[in-house]
């Protein structure tokens, strides 16, 4: 019943609206306003013109008074130190862009408020001036290339080698979540092969490998504040990225290809629960590369600890192999010999 | 040449003779198999919305996922059917909405409906020729593209539901369907649609590069053409030569997908088994496609230049400013689409170094780019302004791709992509530079070439309502977009509420969701007044905007053609407007010097 006044209440509107748009049509008929050149008749240049000017005038203050209302979410606190030099590089090229944006938008819709159409006007014939021309090409060039150079400064810092002291983490995506393996004492990640991958030894860590004896994979990822840290990123399935959004780090997880990027954590996650006044603060890891159902699920913590305390953190984990110790069984010398097999013959793929 | 074979005598006609049954074209031949551009391109603009409709119906859809994440959505269990289980979209479904929408409103909408139709209906009737180059291949063009059309449809019907993996279909996703329902037979027929797509664009792109270069009539050199021309032949270059790279891609992704190569796939294990795949590239397909990517942008945005830029000069009652800046502009943007791709991969592991210099090329596009709005400013600049619809569009085209053009400065810096990549900022700025402003294009030339294409006019009454509520609604939707961007929401997000980062903004979802309801609604009147005028709108007269190029000299309705007699020779460039000492405030391009003697240039008095 309701469905059907429903839907009846719309067909009565949808007539009104019909006789309506009838009736307008009929009495520009009468006003003769249909006889006139399309876009010459007065009322209606009136109205849209001034229709214009208000869209400015109003878009403009709407805009201000939500990008100031939104302005405490839309920052995340930022925790590392090149997020630091892309924050405030991105907030210069906001100014300047937004400079551009006003100015432009301004005349824009002024000049079409200001030149609307007049029966006894005519138009100024101006069809080109090349200093004009010119010197409207040049600003853009030159704030361009200003931007271009300090694109490249904090890019080149961004992405340069990571110090040789840095903290190495092994990030792996998979669908759907996050796999973190850890060098352990030695500080050297062993060989890893996607043909070793089961139920438990989830990234397929090779255990002949002598370096891989003291790995180990925490729920969570731990990371002392001030020192670098270096993610080795992989994948395992489909292209993930890690997103850590309060580091404002950003590199993809693709398959057979891994990639890295490092940072500097600049405040414990203590820190940020006291600074945000959130208990409950916690860094994130995010997915943001399309990876399938899961794809917005993918979330891992990320702790940030004192230097001490990532010490103490990291003497209290204990190896993978160790927890699992019936994963040695499969490693027996067969597949190592294939292991080194299939090592050499990656080399000389490499070389050639 | 086989348009100048035309015979005059026997096809001049009119709408209202349909039922000519002596005519000796049959309905088949004359509306359906058409070889007549004016047709074909209108083919190409009824496919069009028909897609604009289905891919914004899309959007709305997870829009209300996105609006009430929590609310349950029952009441599309008619439409939907199993894809809302227990009253939720099933995540891959919604994967597979945003994915269409992006395929059809980029490729469907934007590229076929928007060139197609503009390219098919303009070329001749405004470089002066009776049809173009090849008829048989512009038919062939159009019905290639029905069959992708209908192969792109079904998919939405099977089972497994259609592709999923983003539009962009990166492998191994969009190779594996142990990774996503969608891509099983979705893929496949996805790939297949866009494989016939592609060669429904080159098959028009190569007609519209040969019929601007041979067939412009007497007097048209290449510095008296209309801007959309230079748009429209741009264009056809650019697609000519990426679409083939996509074409490759796709292929070596059938060949993945069904005949076991590994182009795009190494190092996988997936749904408890490691493949055999191994020393492909992942990044490869990436380069491929946007190697196609990049310039389709450009595929998308430089019609509507061409558009907005000859509605402007109209309106406004003025030359366009700076016209041989705005055909080098456009030159120069052509070039530079082609060695930007890689700002798409900042953060896929490419060399930094490549980085560098992709941001460095990127950039250097804002500077024409930046040459173009300022010319249409100062075209602008003391006019004598016409409001029709069609100029409310095209002023608010400039404003949109301010808008949306501006952000690019910041994403195409590698250093910011870093925090924005793959975030809501994204969203925000494609969809304001090349979606709302490529619409805003297209709803120009629509309502401003009507009355050329059907003989009738648009009601602007109706036409003023679409346009203030379609305005609003886009900076009401995509304005907002930048702070959860900002904030570092990511694209493809079935949900944020997960994420202690993310939880927020809930409220400013809901408003966008409600305002792209708004704009899509503010389409039905749009749609309204489309098919009422065709069949009842006002009629219209030769030349209705005082417009000076040449399609406003054919008869109200041009038959097949075009012109019953001889075509018009051309004289003059095509934005005399105003000029100072002339009678009327336009003269048209097939006027000589001779008959102007009072209003010509010192210049041309030797033209005389």
């Amino acid at each position: 019943m309701i469905t059907l006044a429903i839907g009846l209440s719309i067909v009565l509107l949808l007539v009104i609206l019909f006789l309506l748009f009838r009736i307008g049509t009929l009495a520009s008929i009468f006003r003769g306003s249909s006889q006139r050149a399309v876009g010459t008749t007065k009322t209606s240049n009136k109205v849209n013109s001034l229709l214009m000017l208000l869209f400015l005038i109003g878009g403009g203050a709407a805009f201000a008074w939500s990008f100031a209302d939104a302005w405490d979410e839309m920052n995340q606190p930022l925790a590392s130190v090149h997020g630091g030099w892309t924050d405030s590089l991105f907030w210069t090229t906001m100014i300047v862009i937004g400079i551009v944006f006003v100015i432009t938008q301004i005349l824009l819709f002024w000049y079409s408020y200001k030149y609307q159409h007049k029966d006894q006007k005519r138009a100024y014939y101006y069809p080109h001036n090349n200093k004009l021309e010119i010197v409207w090409t040049m600003i853009p060039a030159v704030v361009m290339a200003i931007l271009v150079f300090a694109g490249w400064k904090t890019w080149a810092n961004i992405t340069s080698a990571a110090p040789a002291d840095a903290v190495v983490i092994e990030v792996m995506g998979k669908q759907f979540s996050w796999l973190v393996r850890y060098p352990g004492a030695d500080g050297k990640l062993g060989e890893a092969n996607v043909h070793l991958i089961d139920a438990t030894n989830e990234i397929g860590v090779d255990f002949s490998d002598p370096n891989s004896m003291d790995d180990f994979m925490p729920r969570e990822i731990h990371v002392p504040k001030g020192k670098p840290v270096l993610l080795k990123i992989r994948s395992r399935d489909v292209i993930h990225s890690v997103f850590l959004p309060h580091f404002r780090v950003k590199m993809d997880a693709v398959p057979g290809m891994p990639t890295k990027f490092w940072f500097v954590p600049t405040k414990t996650t203590a820190e940020m629960r006291s600074e945000t006044g959130n208990s409950e603060f916690n860094y994130e890891l995010a997915c943001t590369e399309i990876c399938g159902r899961g794809h917005f699920a993918m979330r891992f913590i990320l702790v940030v600890d004192e230097p001490e305390e990532y010490e103490e953190w990291v003497a209290s984990q204990t190896p993978f192999i160790e927890q699992n110790p019936q994963l040695l069984t499969k490693f027996t010398q067969d597949t190592k010999d294939q292991v080194v097999l299939e090592k050499s013959a990656e080399e000389v793929k490499t070389e050639l | 040449m086989s348009s100048t074979d035309i015979s005059l005598n026997k096809d001049v006609h009119h709408a209202h003779d349909e039922h000519d049954h002596h005519h000796d074209q049959n309905f088949f031949e004359k509306y359906i198999f058409s070889q007549d551009h004016k047709v074909i391109a209108k083919q190409f603009l009824f496919a069009g919305i028909f897609w604009g409709f289905i891919g914004g119906f899309l959007s709305i859809i997870f829009r209300l996922q996105l609006g009430w994440p929590e609310a349950t959505f029952t009441f599309l269990e008619p439409i939907l059917g199993g894809w809302i289980v227990n009253g939720k979209l099933d995540p891959e479904f919604y994967l597979a909405l945003v994915t269409m929408h992006g395929t059809i409103m980029v490729f469907f909408v934007l590229t076929a409906g928007l060139s197609g139709t503009f390219s098919n209906f303009l070329i001749p009737l405004q470089i002066g020729a009776r049809d173009m180059a090849s008829g048989f291949m512009n038919m062939l063009s159009f019905w290639v593209f029905f069959l992708a059309s209908v192969i792109m449809f079904m998919s939405l019907f099977i089972e497994t539901g259609p592709a999923g993996g983003g539009w962009t279909v990166y492998p191994p996703l969009s190779a594996l369907p142990q990774a996503i329902s969608g891509s099983g037979l979705g893929m496949t027929l996805w790939l297949i649609s866009m494989a016939l797509f592609i060669v429904s664009q080159l098959l028009g792109g190569v007609n519209y590069i040969t019929t601007v270069i041979n067939l412009r009539t007497k007097g048209m050199s290449m510095t008296k053409l209309p801007l959309t021309i230079w748009a429209f032949f741009l264009t056809a270059i650019l697609g000519l030569l990426s679409f083939p790279v996509l074409f490759s891609a796709a292929l070596l992704l059938i060949f993945d997908r069904s005949f076991g190569t590994s182009f795009f796939l190494s190092d996988i294990y997936i749904a408890g088994e490691a493949l055999a795949n191994t020393g492909g590239s992942a990044i490869l397909f990436q380069h491929l496609f946007w190697f196609l990517g990049h310039p389709e942008v450009y595929i998308v945005i430089l019609p509507t230049f061409g558009i907005v830029s000859e509605v402007i000069a109209t309106n406004s009652r003025k030359p366009i400013f700076g016209y041989r800046a705005m055909i080098g502009s456009m030159l120069g943007i052509s070039l530079l689409s082609f060695v930007v791709w890689a700002h798409h991969m900042f953060v896929t592991g490419m060399n930094p170094f490549l980085g560098s210099v992709f941001m460095f090329l990127t950039l250097i596009i804002a500077v024409p780019s930046a040459v173009k709005v300022f010319n249409w400013l100062a075209t602008l600049w003391r006019g004598n302004i016409r409001f029709t619809t069609a100029m409310m569009f095209a002023i608010a085209f400039v404003s949109l791709f301010i808008s949306g053009g501006l952000t690019g400065i910041i994403l195409g810096n590698s250093a910011l992509d870093i925090q924005l990549h793959d975030t809501y900022f994204v969203i925000a700025h494609f969809h304001l530079v090349m979606g709302a402003a490529a619409f805003f294009g297209m709803f120009c030339g629509i309502y401003h070439w009507f009355p050329k294409m059907f003989g009738r006019m648009m009601d602007e009454k109706l036409g003023f309502v679409h346009f203030w509520l379609t305005f609003l609604s886009a900076y009401l939707v995509f304005m907002p977009m930048h702070y959860i961007g900002i904030a570092g929401f990511p694209r493809r997000y079935y949900s944020w509420t997960g994420f202690d980062a993310f939880n927020t903004f809930t409220d400013l979802n809901s408003f966008i969701s409600i305002a792209a309801i708004l704009g899509f609604t503010a389409q039905l009147i749009f749609l309204f007044n489309f098919i009422y005028s065709i069949f009842k709108g006002r009629r219209a007269t030769a030349n209705p905007w005082h417009s000076n190029t040449l399609e406003w000299t054919t008869p109200v309705n041009p038959g097949h053609g075009n012109w019953p007699g001889e075509i018009p020779t051309v004289y003059r460039w095509p934005y005399d407007y105003s000029k100072p000492g002339a009678a009327e405030d336009y003269i048209p391009q097939h006027v000589p010097f001779s008959q102007t003697q009072s209003s010509n240039l010192p210049y041309e008095r030797d033209l005389e």
